[in-house]
Formats: structure tokens, sequence, C-alpha cells
């Protein structure tokens, strides 16, 4: 049987490892690539960095001798040399050749946040050119004043009349092989997944959906894919501050009966 | 002699170079058929269409190049998704095209979303495996999967590891010195390694 995947989340703001909340909090917590080993010794299923970075600026850090990349892309190579796991790269993509450039240094998928919204041609060239299973769409939704779901995009400053299931369908029907959901509202919240929001996109396509956005407890992850019906349940802020994080929150998920990976030693 | 991945313009050969080399394998990467000569095993990996690989390997001459070193020299090879499908006579994917030929099969779409499975296959997938690649891993070991297209073969003698989605899947293949996996090998961590390792052996 195909296993619920887990999959850390790796924010990445001008080349510094961040924590964030709301889409507006950003704190630094370190180095990308050195990162990647602990993730690698845990056989994590899958790992996703999003670079949300507002310029190409790469910033070392004062409290550290480790010497900073000088480029996103010299992150993603020196991650994926270390990196036996797929690897999906996303953030500050806007052209077919910024997609190769990443391809090439290793990255498995691309996704695609802002291009979605903005310029739906590049999901249907990339999923053309390198096979939809390379193509992962982004879609952040934030609940309206009605509290209905809209889609956000540009760091979540602009708001679009896209619901997320509608545009998760489009998505789809473009070609992209995956859809990565976030939940603006629930970002570094720990609250616990938006699942009214997961069961909408789910629903509404049949490609893997990724539920990411609220997680702040080991028992979170079962839910998206249990009451959510999501593939893969993603989170970024718990694999930083919880010891152990991958290993446990697969056995929470196997004892809420979700079929996830276990032969982590193999 | 080194392995030789092919480089065919179908997708990333870093990861597949990377992971041969963490096994310790002498990696080179080769852009055009008449450097395969010096190769004593060879892998062919990709991602992407079907159509499009076929044109790749005509265009750098690896599509005879290939038959003369793996049909008459019989020399090792593994290929590795969009490099099983290649091996077969015909791949139905935008189209239909012929393959290199070697495997008595077609690539048909993965046709499970009747059974509400969603496509493309994405995901880590047990394998029920045996034969020289699958020496010394775990039975039921799972493996990284991400296709939307599988190998239907006529002869099963050729499968050597399954694995399920909604039906059988023919996930690896091994006939004399030509061996194939569906999934992704350097993308599926310890038992992945494991796997390019015994290919690996047999270019020593």
């Amino acid at each position: 049987m195909l296993k619920k995947r887990l999959i850390p989340v790796l924010l990445l703001r001008n080349g510094q490892l961040v924590r964030s909340e709301g889409f507006a909090t950003h704190q630094v917590l370190g180095d990308p690539v050195h990162e990647v080993a602990r993730f690698n010794e845990w056989a994590v299923d899958e790992l996703l960095y999003l670079d949300i970075s507002e310029d190409a600026t790469i910033l070392g850090r004062a409290d550290t001798k480790v010497k900073p990349e000088t480029s996103i892309l010299a992150i993603l190579e020196a991650v994926a040399a270390r990196c036996f796991m797929p690897l999906t790269f996303g953030g500050r993509i806007r052209t077919l050749n910024d997609i190769r450039a990443r391809l090439e240094r290793g990255a498995d998928k691309v996704a695609l946040g802002t291009a979605l919204v903005a310029n739906p041609t590049l999901v249907t060239e990339a999923a053309r050119s390198f096979g939809s299973q390379s193509v992962v769409a982004v879609i952040d939704a934030k609940r309206d004043g009605d509290g209905d779901f809209r889609v956000v995009y540009d760091h979540a400053r602009r708001t679009t009349s896209w619901t997320p299931a509608l545009l998760a369908s489009r998505a789809e029907e473009l070609g992209a092989g995956e859809i990565l959901l976030q939940s603006v509202d629930r970002d570094g919240k720990a609250q616990g997944y938006d699942l009214a929001l997961i069961r909408s996109v789910t629903a509404a396509t049949r490609v893997p959906v990724i539920a990411l956005g609220g997680v702040g407890s080991l028992d979170h992850f079962a839910l998206a894919i249990t009451e959510g019906g999501a593939a893969a349940a993603a989170a970024a802020n718990i694999f930083h501050f919880v010891e152990l994080s991958d290993r446990r929150a697969k056995r929470a998920m196997a004892l809420a009966g979700v079929d996830v990976r276990l032969d982590l030693s193999r | 002699m080194a392995i030789a991945v092919i480089d065919y313009g179908m997708g990333n050969l870093s990861s597949v170079r990377n992971a041969l080399r963490a096994v310790g394998a002498d990696v080179r990467i080769v852009q055009h058929g008449h450097e395969l000569g010096g190769a004593s095993a060879i892998v062919l990996p990709g991602v992407g269409a079907f159509g499009a690989g076929m044109e790749g390997l005509r265009l750098r001459g690896f599509a005879d190049a290939l038959s003369r070193e793996v049909i008459e020299r019989k020399k090792p090879l593994l290929g590795i998704c969009l490099g099983l499908s290649l091996l077969a006579e015909i791949g139905h994917e935008f189209g239909r095209h012929l393959g290199l030929g070697w495997v008595p099969g077609e690539v048909v779409s993965l046709d499970v979303a009747s059974l509400g499975l969603r496509v493309p296959h994405v995901g880590w997938n047990e394998v029920h495996g045996s034969g020289t690649l699958f020496r010394g891993i775990p039975e039921d070991s799972s493996f990284y999967f991400a296709h939307s297209y599988h190998l239907a073969l006529r002869e099963r003698s050729w499968i050597c590891a399954t694995t399920e989605y909604g039906r059988e899947i023919a996930c690896a293949i091994e006939q004399e010195n030509i061996m194939a996996v569906q999934f992704h090998p350097e993308k599926s961590h310890r038992c992945g390694l494991a796997l390019l390792a015994n290919f690996a052996a047999l270019a020593a």
C-alpha cells in the first residue's frame, strides 16, 4: 500500500532557516545546509524547502562560523548533495529557466505559488517540459471577513477571488501533479490544521494534496489525513522545536490508524 | 571502469550520480553514445515524457550505442523511472511512440482513478522484490515512486518486483544484464542506496 507521507518544511529567508508566524513574523533558526544532515539521518519521507525571501540577498549569521552559500541555487546544490530523499524547492520561481535551474541542481519537484495565480501558463509549460510529477502547485488560503476561504499570494499580501477548491481543480487541469495547501491563518499558531480547508480541496481534486499550516502537537498530523483526506501531512516549526519529532510523529500517526512508513532504520 | 550515467536531456542526473558515489561507485555522466564504449555498466535515468525521451536518446546517438553495449556486449544496464519505460516496445504518453523494444510490453497510463486513487502515484510504497537488485534488502521495504504511467508486460518472467496501487504494478524487471526500476532508488534512503550498491557491484 502507498504510505501516507510526513513532510518537514524548511522555510528559507535570505538564505537563513526561519520560523514563520502568520506569514509575517520570522525568526532565524539556523543554517539550511546543516539541517539536511539531521533529516537525512532521520530518514524522513521527503523535504520541502520554501524560499520566502523578498529579494535575492543571502545573509550569514553573526553567531556561527558557518560560511553562508552565495545564492539560493548554491544552497540547493549543497542540500541536494546530502539528500537521498525526494526534495521539493519553491519560492521566487518565475520562468521555465528558474525551474530548470532548480531541477538541474537536484530538486525533484518545484513548488509554484505566485505563478499559479499570476502566470498559470508556467504551470502547464513546466508539466509539459518536466512532467506533472515535478510540479507542485502551492495554494495559500485565508478566511475572509465572512469566514469563506480565499486564495492569497505574494506573501499573503494580495487576495484573489479564487476559492482554494476551484484553484486546486484548475491547477490539476493546468498539469500540476500535487497540491501544497497552506493555511495562512494557522501558520505558526500551533492550533492544528484547518481541516475544513483541507477537506474542501481534497474533495475537489484527484491529485495528492499536502496539508500545511497549524501543527502544534504530534497528534495533529494524522487528522490532515483521516479527517482532511490529504495524502501527506506537512509542518515546519515543530520539526525544529520537538526532539525526534519525525519518528514520534510517525508513531502517533500509526497509532491513529494512518499507514505510514515506519521502516526508518533501513 | 566507470558506470556511465546517460544524459539525454531528461531531468536531473546529479541525484543519481550523488547516490552512486555514496555507495562507492566510480561514476561518469555521458552526453553522447560514443562515450559508452569505455563504461563497465550503464544507468539510464530520466523523468519526463516518453516521446521526448526517445528523441533525446536518438539525437545524442544513444539508441544505437545502447543496443551495441547492452544487447551485443551484454553490459549491465539499470533503467530508472523513464529509463524503465523506454525499454518497452511502445509508449502511450501524449501519442504513440516506439521505445527501444527490448522488453515485451507497453507503457500505459496508470488507470486507477476509478478506484478512487490519486494519480500520479507519488510517495513511498512497499515493494516485494527478489533477484540481483534486491539482494540483502528486507522484504516489503518502501521505495519512493513518482509516476503516472506504468509498464504493462506481456511476459511475467521479466518481473522481479511488484507493488500495489489499486492493482499489482510491475515495478522492477530483470533478465540477464538488463535491469530496471519504476521507483527512484536514488531518493529511497538506505534501501535505495543498497539497491544501487547491488547494481554497482556488477560493474566491478
